[in-house]
């Protein structure tokens, strides 16, 4: 007989106190406990967490890779949003 | 390495596929980039890959059990602490790789159900039996030594998920072959029965090492096309020349005799060993190494006897979940 499918979860660690809490991994896990439980045991074995999340991978909508051109176009083009853009005389100092 | 079976011929069936799409994809490979698990990608590259990577994860998971044997008779406390940490850790590689594996379609108890059913191979390198402690520090050395010159160019593969898969088993990976290293010195400096059970281990498990790495560049004819993909950056005969020339002086220093009296030093300072026995290494892929029936009779009881467990987590997940459906609509 074929193993029953379990539910996957993303999961996210803080690794220090300040820091955003970053994608590490996916796990299956039947629920939410059991995967923050899971999540401990695969991804902090050597201190690497002070918090961690997970979330049900079927809740993620994601960017199609196939449109980025599309969808991050509007970010290439406006030069003028980095400072380096503008122009401050030396003498001004760090600014 | 742990995907040996792949070396193994496959018909390539570029010609298939749009041929502007396939050509498109190798000039990305070719840019170094990363491919992603939604990006488009020619049906024999995710089949491939999917091996690869769900071979390399069963490794994982039968490769607990050479190990696993000896945790309740390691000498010290100490000894017991490290090697169960080892075998949780590949436990935990086992886990990394399946996600990984995932990512290309296909599920993990897919996966899980083709090892079971033996349609799926692991490394032959688990179907060796660990017969004394000494045992469990060559594995740590050189086994784990052997990964380690296998995975670390993994990290730099082409698809994304399995390359930083790979990323955070190396940086476990150094402890495993570190603290096989020490129990082989803390034998090689003891009493003579001890230091002679090392050599004993080393000279069983010497040449089942350098077969890891695969046939030879000349018989193996997956090799090319995972070139071209950049899955794989070095060639089987390339590590396991990288390998051997690493690990003699960490023999030497041993006091121990690596079991080939053909060995000799090139001007170049590599290490060249004499002529591999094929035909064992076949044989053990082949499902008739010394332990393979163990290996698959170990690993379906475990499976089996955890399905309770699975089903009861299924089970209470469902009913939490009806009764916040429940309450919600109170």
């Amino acid at each position: 007989m074929a193993t029953p499918n379990t539910p996957l979860w993303e999961v996210f660690i803080r690794s220090r106190n300040g820091l955003a809490h970053k994608h590490v991994g996916s796990l299956h896990a039947s629920d939410a406990t059991m995967a923050l439980q899971a999540a401990r045991d695969i991804y902090t074995r050597r201190g690497e967490g002070l918090s961690i999340w997970v979330v049900p991978s079927s809740a993620i909508t994601a960017s199609d890779p196939a449109e980025k051109g599309m969808m991050f176009e509007p970010a290439e083009s406006k030069i003028y949003r980095h400072p380096t853009f503008y122009e401050v005389p030396e003498e001004v100092g760090h600014m | 390495m742990y995907t040996q079976a792949l070396n193994t011929a496959e018909a390539d069936d570029r010609g298939l596929e749009d041929a502007a799409r396939a050509a498109q994809f190798q000039v990305r490979i070719d840019a170094e980039e990363r491919i992603e698990p939604n990006d488009w990608m020619p049906a024999a590259y995710r089949k491939t890959l999917t091996r690869q990577i769900s071979q390399h994860a069963h490794s994982e998971i039968v490769g607990m059990l050479p190990e696993g044997n000896w945790i309740t008779r390691a000498p010290t406390l100490r000894r017991k602490a490290a090697l169960l940490a080892k075998v949780q850790d590949e436990c935990g590689h086992g886990l990394y790789l399946y996600a990984a594996a995932e990512t290309l379609g296909s599920s993990r108890e897919e996966l899980v159900d083709a090892m079971l059913a033996g349609k799926a191979k692991y490394s032959s390198i688990f179907n060796y039996p660990t017969l004394t402690w000494a045992d469990i520090g060559t594995i740590g050395w050189l086994v784990d030594g052997a990964a380690i010159m296998n995975q670390i160019p993994l990290c730099r593969c082409s698809y994304g998920p399995y390359a930083r898969a790979m990323i955070r088993v190396c940086k476990e990976e150094s402890f495993h072959q570190r603290q096989g290293y020490e129990i082989m010195l803390t034998l090689c400096r003891g009493s003579d029965e001890q230091k002679a059970t090392a050599q004993d281990a080393l000279n069983r498990w010497w040449w089942p090492v350098l077969m890891m790495f695969g046939p030879p560049d000349a018989t193996s004819q997956h090799s090319d096309t995972s070139t071209r993909w950049k899955i794989k950056r070095f060639s089987n005969d390339e590590l396991r020349q990288k390998f051997v020339d690493a690990t003699v002086p960490q023999a030497q220093y041993l006091g121990l005799t690596i079991p080939d009296p053909g060995m000799t030093q090139d001007a170049d300072g590599h290490w060249r060993y004499s002529e591999i026995d094929w035909t064992e290494f076949k044989q053990v892929l082949a499902g008739n190494g010394p332990c393979n029936r163990d290996r698959m009779a170990a690993r379906r009881k475990a499976h089996a006897e955890g399905a309770w467990v699975r089903e009861a987590a299924a089970a209470y997940a469902a009913k939490r979940a009806q009764r916040q459906t429940a309450q919600a609509a109170e």
